[in-house]
């Protein structure tokens, strides 16, 4: 029984888009203070080389680096109505979503590709915090079915990166509607029989937390990443304390046993392949840098860190 | 003694000076002020009337939130009979805030999980003022498997502020709790109806609420954030609430024209706190009605009906 196939058709296509970067600038790590180059840090997927901080990546740069050969193709994922319920503050959402259009190059917080690495066939969702802080509304909860109902017909895992400020508060019920929403989204992954990975970056906060960023069949994280329901910052208002810096980060989660790990960027796509392939029982990935794959992925030259996504 | 909320002032006037009447003209019979009396309660009870009928949202939400508006226990106690509570999530501890067991719904027996906000000032503390920690949820979902290992129904009521921002429900993973919890409805074999009787707050709602059937009081209300918490975030001044609360459409009456929810249960007048049994008495009718509606799926399809209800939730916006 297959009770979503007619619900959201995936298409393959979309939109290229890159984003520009002066070649000469310098960036600081907020941790550390120290400048860093902005090639250098991008070589290095936005890990600090001097402290190993971990800072923002967005998913197209994550799968650029993810994905053998740095080759992918979007899934596509239904537009939801704009705007649902015409929400207003102080300024109007419709601006709001286009002010991220424009800032990000991006549709919306979600990005979902397939594509394989180290040869392991695999659907990715990336959640994008720099567009909207990552909330969840319909388009991510349209994004992760879309994500979900191509890793049941291709049979592959999916593998999940969150990212989020909570959900999006300017589509209201139907944001906190998602969590049941993208739920059975994983549910019917794990239904099929394939893995559901999750790894969580910084922050991963809120509703998405109680939702499919915590029902993983394995749970990873990135190093300090905030990860939480209710904030540092509400918690501290309701008990009147202050709270230790490392509450709420990955390895405070780790030690209270919300986590099974976690694992460096730079070898979160070693340890995703070997994971997965055990779990699929096949045979050991080999340890090389192995090129695109030529099909029945699409073509296209992947440059230099820039995602490659076909059109068409 | 009624608690008055800050818009019915001159109702609170009026209502005082029948009273003052009739007070007077039990001392004094002669005094002849039953009159007077009967046309202020007439027109209290217009103004109640139009009160009501044109609540803005933040005024649902201080009705939804009134101190004397029946909760869960009041629920419980009026419309199930063989009321058996069932404790603790076997890990930690009991969550006080989540009532859960088992009892008879008009003869049938159910499961029964809601939230408790408490009634007085010890039974608030006691209760956490309705705010779940992870254990509620875990005594939640050992309950809910308990209703499908032997074909129960599950009825909630849900009546909560949101999920405790405390240190150690974060640290005992209540985003892993509420997350499996919503799993656990999506997963049920046997029929579910939620009814939100106060406060649907965020992801403490929506753990107990995703149901086959779900059903709101009509001054009730169920939001994503409370609308001071959208208004300190969005327009920086918790003080913003009434704009808030309009933009959320956290009403009963909008979420049905979202098509998030199935069902608003009409309450008495001026609200469910005037007449506690007879919004209980409907809240039962419309159990019984969303309980009947489901009678005859087969535990695959009420499983994968719920399902679908979910994953179509949104395709229409406010015009729809
Ligand atoms: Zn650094």
């Amino acid at each position: 029984m297959n009770w979503i196939t007619n619900y959201v058709r995936p298409r393959i296509g979309s939109i290229f888009a890159r984003r520009e970067v002066p070649e000469n600038l310098w960036s600081k790590c907020e941790k550390c203070q120290t400048m860093l180059f902005h090639r250098e840090l991008a070589e290095n997927l936005n890990v600090c080389t001097n402290c190993g901080h971990h800072m923002a990546i967005t998913p197209r740069a994550r799968f650029a680096a993810l994905f053998d050969g740095g080759v992918f193709t979007e899934v596509a994922v239904p537009e939801p109505i704009a705007d649902p319920l015409q929400f207003r503050d102080s300024k109007k959402y419709t601006d709001r979503l286009k002010e991220a259009r424009r800032t990000t190059d991006e549709r919306e917080a979600m990005l979902v590709a397939e594509g394989e690495i180290g040869r392991t066939p695999i659907v990715a969702a990336g959640q994008d915090f720099s567009f909207m802080a990552g909330s969840m509304g319909m388009y991510v909860g349209n994004a992760i079915i879309a994500a979900a109902e191509r890793a049941v017909a291709l049979g592959r895992p999916l593998v999940l990166f969150s990212a989020a400020g909570g959900a999006r508060m300017q589509e209201g019920i139907l944001s906190l509607m998602q969590m049941p929403r993208t739920t059975v989204a994983v549910q019917m992954v794990k239904e099929a029989g394939l893995p559901y990975i999750v790894v969580l970056t910084h922050p991963t906060t809120g509703g998405v937390t109680a939702s499919y960023a915590m029902l993983g069949d394995v749970q990873i994280a990135e190093p300090g990443a905030l990860i939480c329901f209710a904030g540092p910052r509400v918690i501290e208002q309701t008990i009147r304390e202050k709270l230790p810096e490392e509450f709420q980060r990955a390895e405070y989660l780790l030690d209270h046993g919300m986590l099974d790990r976690v694992t460096h960027r730079k070898e979160l796509r070693g340890e995703l392949i070997s994971i997965l392939r055990m779990l699929l029982k096949q045979s050991p990935a080999v340890a090389a840098d192995l090129p695109a794959p030529a099909t029945p992925e699409p073509q296209g030259t992947p440059a230099d860190g820039e995602a490659v996504a076909d059109k068409g | 003694m009624t608690h008055y909320l800050d818009f019915e002032k001159s109702l609170a006037d009026i209502e005082g000076k029948a009273e003052e009447l009739r007070t007077m003209s039990r001392a004094n019979p002669e005094a002849e002020v039953d009159k007077e009396a009967a046309a202020l309660d007439r027109k209290a009870s217009d103004m109640l009337r139009k009160l009501y009928d044109g609540l803005t949202p933040w005024q649902k939400c201080q009705v939804a939130r009134h101190p004397e508006r029946p909760h869960c226990r009041d629920y419980v106690d009026a419309l199930f009979t063989d009321w058996t509570p069932l404790a603790g999530d076997r890990n930690f501890a009991d969550d006080h805030a989540v009532m859960g067991g088992l009892a008879r719904f008009r003869d049938a027996p159910v499961v029964v999980i809601g939230h408790e906000k408490g009634h007085d000032t010890k039974s608030r503390i006691e209760r956490n003022f309705g705010m779940a920690r992870p254990e509620g949820y875990r005594k939640a979902i050992r309950l809910m498997d308990l209703a499908d290992r032997f074909g129960l129904p599950v009825v909630t009521l849900v009546d909560t502020p949101g999920a405790y921002p405390g240190k150690g429900a974060e640290e005992r993973g209540q985003s892993e709790a509420i997350a499996r919890s919503t799993e656990k409805c999506l997963a049920l074999k046997v029929p579910m109806v939620a009814v939100v009787i106060g406060e649907g707050g965020s992801g403490g709602a929506v753990a107990f609420a995703t149901a086959n059937r779900v059903a709101m009081l009509e001054h009730s209300i169920y939001s994503v954030i409370s609308p001071e918490g959208c208004a300190s975030i969005l327009w920086k001044d918790a003080e913003k609430m009434r704009e808030a609360a309009e933009a959320l459409r956290l009403t009963a009456q909008d979420l049905s024209r979202l098509g998030v929810i199935d069902r608003v249960i009409r309450e008495p007048l001026g609200g469910a706190h005037r007449d506690a049994a007879a919004a209980i008495a409907s809240v039962g009718d419309g159990i019984a009605a969303m309980l009947g509606e489901l009678a005859d799926q087969s535990p695959d399809s009420l499983r994968d009906n719920r399902r679908r209800k979910y994953l179509g939730i949104g395709a229409k916006g406010l015009a729809a």
